[in-house]
């Protein structure tokens, strides 16, 4: 399978990876190296970068670096779960409408072109408004945006398949329904799929952080990157590396997860066209 | 092309019906009764009793549901929850809302204007150059554009434009009743903003659409028979995209209704997603479900429009599949 690693070695696939894993590492290992309190005042508030605290404090006087360091398990973690989530029901749904040529079909396409009707985050406020705020909703919510796109996709790449000779010789041999979906097929469709989770993963960061900005997901005294760039805002001229030190990593985390995912897809020859698009979606 | 016509409406209209069904019981039917999410939950048990039958929840929720609807229908809507529970007799959302409608439309519209010659500029021009310097660029640097929420490049561009060089002002602050368009050095870094995104999903669609078209037998012969590249390009090239770049332009229009929400609270800039977002936070359910229903109309008929565009600059799309 030498597909799986050639994009390595382009540019732009090598230093999407290094980069990922750099956040990764700061998210996974980050708490552990905070020099201070995450949530408990240092000092005065937003002072500037001094030898206790290097990139100062924010509005309430707690250390930025801290934060920053701790703030990193929220923005992936939440994002990984909700994409995770959408994946398993979307993939569920996908095999079985694209594999059966059933009645599913036609309520597949229809429930896409509902989440067509508004735009994600405005989906996602809504339920907000209706449920109030927590971690379920957020990544049940997110889930329920992509699961249409996903099964769509899946349904595609499933139909493609499923008219293959080695499927129709697994159906021949009297394979069971469920055994020819997990042995012939699924391995099958791994390739476009694994190009649309790079997608669907970055727009889980994209929107779960917008609605952490926003202060309309997780609570205080997360330390979550968006909700610390949210909160730090308005004091922006005071100690503007409140804000810069996470909009930062955040930056850096989109654009390397985006460098890998067009770098996978072009060696796969596919096209890689981030943020949920008419196009991406369906 | 009138059935077509007619199929395509009623396809939106029945997406609308689904949407407005969904609006509804995402906020309506979620546990604890929309009464106590508006008056929080320090409210007494009379007082969410007063508001349960002012805001008519004691009625069956298909019944209001229908009522919503038909009012919508008729442009009539309802009343801000919150300022019913604060003892007003009447407080139309339409009051509410109008004002900042008319401050987003003008941020998008600004937007929408500067981005399409952008995208179709830039576009043709990575199309043209595919594979040199110049195209690698223009990839690269969408790509980098396209991955950064807005927030985050709203909050570097503000980092960058006020704290560092005191060039332009952090926030978009516009009064009631007040022309945006007054203090128009307010709204550059967030028409900046929506224009990062939206433009980097347009110069990618519209290379891709160019590049095909310059591959094409008729673009070579045109090539052959001598004419200058500048000729091909503009004649050719060019026109054939024209039908990719109306989605592009319709596709982006959709990415700008949505794109303000978070745009207008980054720039505190008094719109309707600075409204939706305000109302979330106090749980103004009757405010969330107007509005929301509203973008969606909005949002489904730049499609609809766009398809028909599309339909109409290319004949072979009418015949049926």
């Amino acid at each position: 399978m030498r597909w799986r690693f050639r994009f390595l070695r382009t540019p732009s696939g090598a230093v999407g990876v290094g980069i990922v894993t750099f956040v990764l590492l700061v998210a996974v290992f980050g708490p552990y190296a905070a020099p201070h309190s995450t949530t408990a005042p240092i000092g005065a508030p937003l002072a500037g970068p001094s030898g206790s605290a290097l990139l100062g404090t924010d509005f309430l006087g707690r250390d930025v670096l801290s934060r920053m360091l701790d703030g990193g398990r929220s923005v992936i973690g939440l994002a990984l779960a909700a994409t995770a989530l959408a994946y398993l029901v979307g993939l569920a749904i996908g095999l079985v409408a694209g594999y059966s040529r059933s009645l599913v079909d036609p309520l597949l396409m229809r429930s896409v072109d509902v989440m067509l009707a508004f735009p994600p985050l405005l989906f996602l406020l809504v339920l907000i408004a209706g449920a109030g705020s927590s971690v379920v909703v957020l990544i049940v919510g997110v889930a329920v945006i992509q699961a249409p796109g996903i099964s769509r996709i899946v349904r595609t790449a499933t139909l493609e398949v499923s008219v293959r000779g080695y499927v129709e010789a697994a159906v021949a041999r009297g394979e069971r329904p469920f055994a020819v979906i997990r042995r012939e097929v699924l391995p099958n469709i791994l390739a476009p799929v694994l190009v649309d989770a790079g997608l669907r993963f970055t727009f889980s960061i994209l929107i779960i952080a917008s609605v952490n900005f926003l202060g309309l997901g997780l609570q205080p005294p997360s330390s979550d990157w968006a909700r610390m760039i949210g909160e730090n805002r308005e004091f922006i001229s005071l100690n503007s590396l409140a804000v810069i030190a996470p909009a930062a990593m955040i930056a850096i985390l989109t654009i390397g997860v985006n460098l890998t995912g067009d770098a996978i897809a072009r060696s796969l020859g596919r096209s890689y066209v981030p943020r949920l698009t008419r196009s991406s979606a369906t | 092309m009138l059935v077509f016509l007619a199929r395509r409406i009623a396809g939106a209209l029945a997406a609308l019906l689904a949407a407005s069904i969904l609006i509804f019981a995402a906020v309506e039917l979620l546990p604890g009764s929309p009464a106590s999410a508006v008056l929080g939950r320090d409210a007494t048990p009379a007082a969410v009793k007063v508001l349960t039958h002012r805001m008519q929840l004691d009625r069956p929720a298909s019944a209001r549901y229908l009522d919503w609807l038909k009012r919508f229908v008729h442009g009539d809507l309802g009343d801000s929850a919150v300022a019913l529970a604060q003892g007003e007799q009447h407080a139309p959302i339409w009051h509410l809302i109008s004002g900042p409608l008319k401050n987003s439309a003008i941020l998008a519209a600004i937007s929408a204007l500067l981005m399409i010659p952008l995208s179709l500029g830039l576009g043709a021009l990575a199309a043209v150059r595919a594979g040199k310097p110049t195209d690698h660029a223009i990839s690269i640097g969408s790509l980098v554009a396209i991955s950064l929420p807005e927030f985050v490049t709203g909050s570097l561009l503000v980092a960058i434009f006020f704290v560092g060089l005191h060039w332009l002002p952090p926030v978009a602050i516009v009064p009631p009743g007040a022309d945006p368009l007054g203090s128009p050095k307010q709204l550059i870094l967030p028409v900046t903003t929506l224009l990062f995104a939206s433009l980097a999903s347009g110069i990618r669609m519209v290379r891709a659409g160019t590049y095909e078209v310059l591959q094409t037998e008729f673009v070579q012969t045109a090539r052959l028979n001598g004419l200058a590249e500048r000729r091909v390009i503009l004649r050719y090239a060019l026109r054939n995209a024209l039908a990719p770049s109306v989605q592009v332009l319709a596709q982006n229009l959709q990415y700008l209704v949505g794109g303000v929400i978070v745009v207008e609270a980054v720039f505190a800039y008094p719109g309707i997603g600075s409204q939706l977002v305000l109302a979330v936070q106090n749980r103004d359910v009757t405010v969330v479900q107007s509005v929301a229903m509203l973008i969606a109309v909005v949002y489904v008929t730049i499609n609809l429009v766009a398809d028909l565009t599309v339909m109409l600059l290319v004949p072979k799309l009418r015949e049926p599949v």
